[in-house]
């Protein structure tokens, strides 16, 4: 539950309120509080949006660049209704999906085994991981041209380019999370009887499933850069390529669409992973002020 | 006459490490210890005379440089199947609910999840915990946890138990509640146990026999058999006169080398 800092509401409070009362009126401030935030998040929104459309519309700004909001929405709706002329909105959507997602699941359970294996292991360790800095110093988006000379237009050079964005954030993590066991509990198990196997997994890898986690959230949106650059230099369906060819055309309305699909998606992605990560976590202390953000 | 082998015997064993620098240290030498089949033996000493390196040669987590460490007349090699372990820090899966941790040792032993369970609540009964088999860790108390923590040891009912300063973390009142409940569970299960802790009158009140180290290079000084009646009510036996006496003679010998140590950290 909300853990409300009362201090605020405390005046008036003299030794013969209740314990009641005093729970009613914490209540009653923080409702107000989550209001006031509310109603003000909407006026900053309101007044962003209305200036842009403003700005826009008196000629302030160029609306060939920078387009506008009432323009962004029609364009919105329209790609909703008609798609492009290749395909439907949806089966653009669902082509980057496809290949975000595949990418993700790959090069996290991909990076996850490496980084276990490694963690678990000095000498593996030791010896590859001068390779993987090697490897990891090359911005991954410059290998997005010879992906799709490998691996065609289709969907694979973009799951292949995600692929490796996810891979190295992943194994980073469950490598460090792995060293960050604790010493004792591994002993502990060892002595109750666990072999090397057990250890592994009902030790190592619940107790590496936090920095994991960390990991799993930022590289969704990696995932979906990888697709999207590849779709960028060469394909037929998705995100990015409607975002190339509204570009070719000049249709900038089209692009902030297109943008704010995939900001609309990369937040569900989050919104389910942090859903997830409550269930799995749910033997962690809660943190401190939990409803106070 | 068959001679019965002790459950434990160290025999001039030395134990050295690598510091991370590089540098070779000893942490004991020339180390002799033998425990009886059912003896409780403590260990006291100044801080890093090498208390627990002993119980890690006893587990076969660590091996000795020189010298053998025997369980029931055999070497050791690798981990023990009868050797049961409570540490000092929490070494619960915090993970994994009360019961779900206690039925840890059988379950990676290979005994069936329902058939753990029946024993685990045997067993959580037995620390009164029965009420609180799905909670996790965090939402007990210390003393709480330690009770999880000795049931997870002696479910799997070992002959021997090591106990690295398994109560230093509780406060006064709650630990004396666990003396008692480890001397009831101890008596239940009659291992073999070396309870390792740097609080001398918690070794007397608990202890057949306590050994006193040196500071380190830890090796064995003296050893004080202590021949209090049991069974021993730990809240009451420190006003014993025969406890006091004992006391103070094994303080005075302890004393010294508490000196020593704490002069070389202050160096």
């Amino acid at each position: 539950m909300a853990d409300v800092t009362v201090s605020a509401s405390l005046a008036g409070i003299t030794a013969s309120t209740t314990d009641a009362e005093i729970e009613a009126r914490a209540a009653a401030a923080a409702r107000k509080h989550s209001w006031l935030v509310v109603f003000w998040r909407l006026v900053v929104l309101a007044l962003l949006l209305g200036s842009w459309e403003l700005a826009a519309r008196t000629g302030l700004i160029d609306e060939f660049f920078y387009s506008y909001p009432s323009a962004i929405l029609v364009r919105l709706w329209e790609l909703i209704r008609d798609g492009t002329d290749e395909a439907p909105l949806w089966y653009h959507l669902w082509v980057t999906m496809k290949e975000s997602l595949l990418g993700f699941v790959f090069g996290s359970v991909g990076g996850i085994a490496c980084g276990v294996a490694l963690g678990r292991n000095k000498l593996l360790a030791d010896i590859f991981s001068v390779y993987i800095k090697i490897f990891n110093a090359i911005p991954r988006v410059v290998l997005a041209p010879i992906f799709i000379l490998l691996f065609g237009f289709d969907i694979w050079s973009k799951v292949v380019l995600s692929l490796v964005m996810v891979f190295f954030v992943v194994f980073a993590n469950a490598f460090q999370g792995v060293r960050e066991a604790d010493r004792a509990m591994i002993a502990n198990a060892r002595i109750l009887g666990a072999n090397g196997w057990q250890v592994t997994r009902s030790v190592i890898l619940p107790s590496a499933m936090s920095w994991i986690f960390a990991s799993l959230h930022i590289s969704f949106s990696f995932a979906i850069v990888g697709a999207i650059v590849g779709e960028f230099i060469g394909s037929r369906y998705g995100i990015g390529f409607i975002i190339q060819t509204a570009r070719g055309l000049h249709d900038t309305a089209e692009m902030y669409a297109t943008i704010l699909i995939i900001l609309l998606v990369v937040l569900l992605a989050e919104y389910v992973m942090t859903w997830v990560e409550h269930r799995l976590a749910k033997w962690r202390p809660a943190p401190f002020n939990e409803a106070g953000n | 006459m068959i001679i019965e082998s002790p459950a434990i015997e160290l025999r001039n064993v030395s134990r050295r490490f690598l510091s991370p620098e590089g540098k070779s240290f000893t942490a004991i030498r020339d180390f002799n210890m033998s425990v009886a089949q059912g003896e409780f033996v403590a260990v006291v000493g100044p801080t890093g005379c090498g208390k627990s390196t002993t119980l890690n040669l006893v587990t076969g987590l660590a091996k000795p440089s020189s010298g053998d460490a025997f369980v029931f007349g055999k070497p050791v090699e690798g981990i023990d199947k009868r050797i049961g372990f409570v540490f000092q820090t929490d070494a619960l899966f915090p993970w994994r609910n009360v019961i779900d941790n206690v039925t840890a040792g059988p379950v990676f032993r290979g005994l069936g999840k329902a058939k753990a369970n029946d024993k685990a609540r045997d067993w959580l009964a037995r620390v009164g915990l029965t009420r609180f088999e799905q909670h996790y860790p965090h939402q007990l108390s210390g003393g709480m946890r330690k009770r999880v923590a000795l049931a997870q040891t002696f479910i799997n009912e070992p002959q021997i138990l090591l106990m690295d300063e398994p109560f230093s973390a509780l406060d006064v009142q709650t630990r004396v509640l666990m003396h008692d409940e480890l001397l009831s569970l101890w008596s239940g299960a009659k291992a073999s146990v070396i309870f390792v802790t740097h609080d001398l009158e918690e070794a007397i009140a608990l202890a057949d026999k306590v050994y006193v180290l040196t500071a380190g290079p830890g090796t064995v000084k003296s050893i004080y058999p202590i021949d209090l009646p049991r069974p021993r009510i730990v809240a009451d036996i420190r006003y014993d006169p025969k406890f006091i006496e004992i006391s103070r003679t094994i303080w005075n010998d302890l004393r010294d080398e508490v000196k020593i140590s704490s002069a070389r950290a202050a160096a």
